[in-house]
């Protein structure tokens, strides 16, 4: 019992350890913009109840800190580390109940055709139906899947990041989740056996692909057909 | 047959002469244009260098050396580059290499027998005159004789009785087919079919695909639900109902929405659904942002304003979305007030709205 008290009052120094330097660090770097008790300014929306996967999102895929005010927060390098997340996260986490970060069971799921299935009905009018994103309106975009960890796909459907609609537990059970997931990472393994996929961005650039060298190679046939002979 | 001389119609003959006009009036020449003949032969290098004639030579056999090998590498990789079922790479390498080897066969052949033509093959332009599509006078005349003789020997014209009702029957059988057109068409009127929809008091609104119902608590501030009636699986024809019944749920602020008069129980506390189907040519509208709550079609860009009960603020799209009036049931599972109140999706003939 003494062993366990302890090891107990051990993590709950880590826990309030990592909290204290969250609240530091989210000083220094978010709370020109969020405020100092994160509870949003005019630039900026209010940080509690968005819970530890919603920072573990918008700060581990880099897109916040922002780099300037434009139509969407865009993915870029990372800023902080793993560490500085963590406790970046258990100090938003710790202002008010929200979505936690998921665990390694809800990453992987064995039931692709579902996942699939419920990807093109709730994803792909705006990701694509390979996941290779698309245009929303006035600048804001899509962004493409592949590449993204699962965990950051998983808290973006739970946290809903900026205008992503947000995809609870009650619409998208946390294994659908994971076989969205699943499905996603499929996709991205197997390639494209049909030849060159131009993007998977469906007529666009197989139209243009077709107009400028299907058609410029019979134009250039009928050139030289109909041209004399030197 | 060349000339002024009057040719017969349907000739086709070439005038190079103007034709003479009377004095004093004023006729202008069909021909207005002279033709300038053809330019005068301009000799290739191949004609002038037998050096550049074998070349050329060489190069149509290349060539056609070249379509031989790809003929035998279609051969070749039929057998190297089986199908296994299943393996998606298999199919692609087997398509992509018969694909080559068919290209190169057909491509060689076809670019040396043109290069040979333009090449070596003699160079001098010449016009060929058409001929006469009128015939002989005796073979018009015999054509004739052959039309009477068949009319005798037939009685064509001699049995009036089995000829008309010969050609009644030919005008007859055409009309059986055109009744198995009227399948095409639903058996119902369509325009009833069109204006009606799944939905009706108290039908809960559903999860798509597995049809499970949705509780208001379920329906978090940003989220976006796909809905289908609960009893679409019910239905006799579930893809046809969908395409109708289909409705983007969303919760926003209540504070955020702009309800008109009349639709004020239409929305629960926020939560409202509207038509997937867009008003212009019937996609489904699902692209919603949730930050700006504007929801956007994929196929031409209309843009609909959910917090201005679904106003078209751009795009090709002439009207908003239809809003579906929902209420809560008992258990607190979102249910329909009614049906639609007017038609869903793009217009028809037949909508009076």
């Amino acid at each position: 019992m003494t062993s366990a008290t302890s090891a107990d009052a051990a993590s709950e120094t880590q826990v309030a350890k990592l909290t204290a330097d969250g609240e530091k660090l989210f000083a220094a770097n978010c709370a020109s913009c969020h405020g100092l008790q994160a509870q949003g300014t005019e630039d900026a929306p209010t940080l509690i109840g968005v819970g530890a996967a919603s920072v573990d999102f918008q700060v581990g895929t880099g897109r916040m800190p922002m780099a300037a005010q434009g139509p969407q927060a865009e993915k870029k390098p990372v800023q902080f580390t793993d560490e500085q997340i963590a406790a970046l996260a258990a100090w938003v986490a710790s202002l008010g109940p929200g979505p936690s970060i998921p665990e390694a069971q809800y990453l992987e799921g064995d039931d692709l055709a579902t996942g699939a299935e419920l990807f093109r009905i709730n994803c792909a009018m705006c990701h694509n139906v390979a996941g290779a994103g698309g245009a929303l309106t006035e600048g804001k975009f899509a962004p493409a899947l592949a590449g993204v960890e699962a965990k950051h796909i998983y808290e973006a459907m739970i946290t809903g990041p900026q205008n992503m609609p947000v995809f609870n537990d009650a619409n998208i059970s946390p294994e659908d989740k994971a076989n969205i997931i699943s499905y996603l990472k499929y996709v991205e393994e197997s390639g494209s056996p049909g030849g060159l996929d131009l993007g998977n961005l469906g007529p666009v650039s197989e139209g243009l692909f077709v107009w400028i060298f299907a058609l410029g190679a019979i134009v250039a046939i009928t050139i030289w057909l109909t041209a004399k002979s030197n | 047959m060349t000339g002024t001389d009057g040719a017969e119609p349907g000739t086709a003959v070439e005038t190079h002469a103007p034709k003479p006009v009377s004095v004093g009036v004023a006729v202008i020449s069909d021909d207005a244009v002279e033709n300038p003949g053809f330019p005068p032969y301009r000799p290739r290098v191949s004609d002038l260098d037998p050096a550049k004639e074998r070349q050329n030579e060489r190069r149509i056999f290349w060539l056609f050396l070249a379509s031989m090998v790809g003929s035998v590498l279609a051969v070749v990789a039929y057998i190297v580059f089986p199908i296994h079922e299943g393996d998606m790479g298999s199919v692609r390498l087997n398509n992509l290499f018969l694909g080559l080897g068919f290209a190169l066969g057909l491509l060689g052949i076809g670019f040396g027998a043109v290069h040979w033509a333009k090449s070596l093959m003699h160079g001098h332009e010449e016009v060929e005159q058409r001929h006469l599509t009128r015939g002989k006078p005796e073979t018009v005349a015999r054509a004739g004789e052959i039309f009477t003789i068949a009319n005798e020997e037939s009685g064509f014209t001699r049995r009036k009785l089995i000829r008309n009702s010969l050609i009644g029957a030919l005008a007859l059988a055409p009309l059986s087919a055109l009744v198995i057109f009227r399948d095409f068409a639903p058996a119902d009127n369509p325009v009833t079919l069109l204006k009606h929809t799944l939905w009706e008091e108290g039908v809960r609104l559903a999860r798509d695909p597995s049809g499970a119902p949705i509780k208001a608590s379920d329906v978090t501030l940003g989220s976006v639900f796909h809905v289908i009636p609960e009893n679409l699986h019910e239905s006799s024809h579930p893809l046809e109902e969908k395409a109708k019944a289909a409705v983007l749920l969303m919760r926003l602020l209540p504070e955020d929405l702009n309800v008109s008069e009349g639709r004020e129980d239409w929305n629960f506390r926020g939560i409202v659904a509207y038509s997937k189907i867009c008003t212009h040519v019937g996609c489904p509208v699902a692209l919603y942002e949730q930050q700006t709550h504007h929801l956007l079609c994929p196929c031409h860009q209309s843009q609909f304003d959910i917090t201005r009960e679904a106003a078209v603020i751009f795009g090709p799209a002439k009207r908003p979305l239809p809003q579906l009036p929902i209420t809560v049931d008992e258990e607190g599972y979102l249910v329909a007030r009614s049906d639609f109140h007017e038609p869903v999706g793009p217009s028809f003939w037949e909508r009076s709205l």
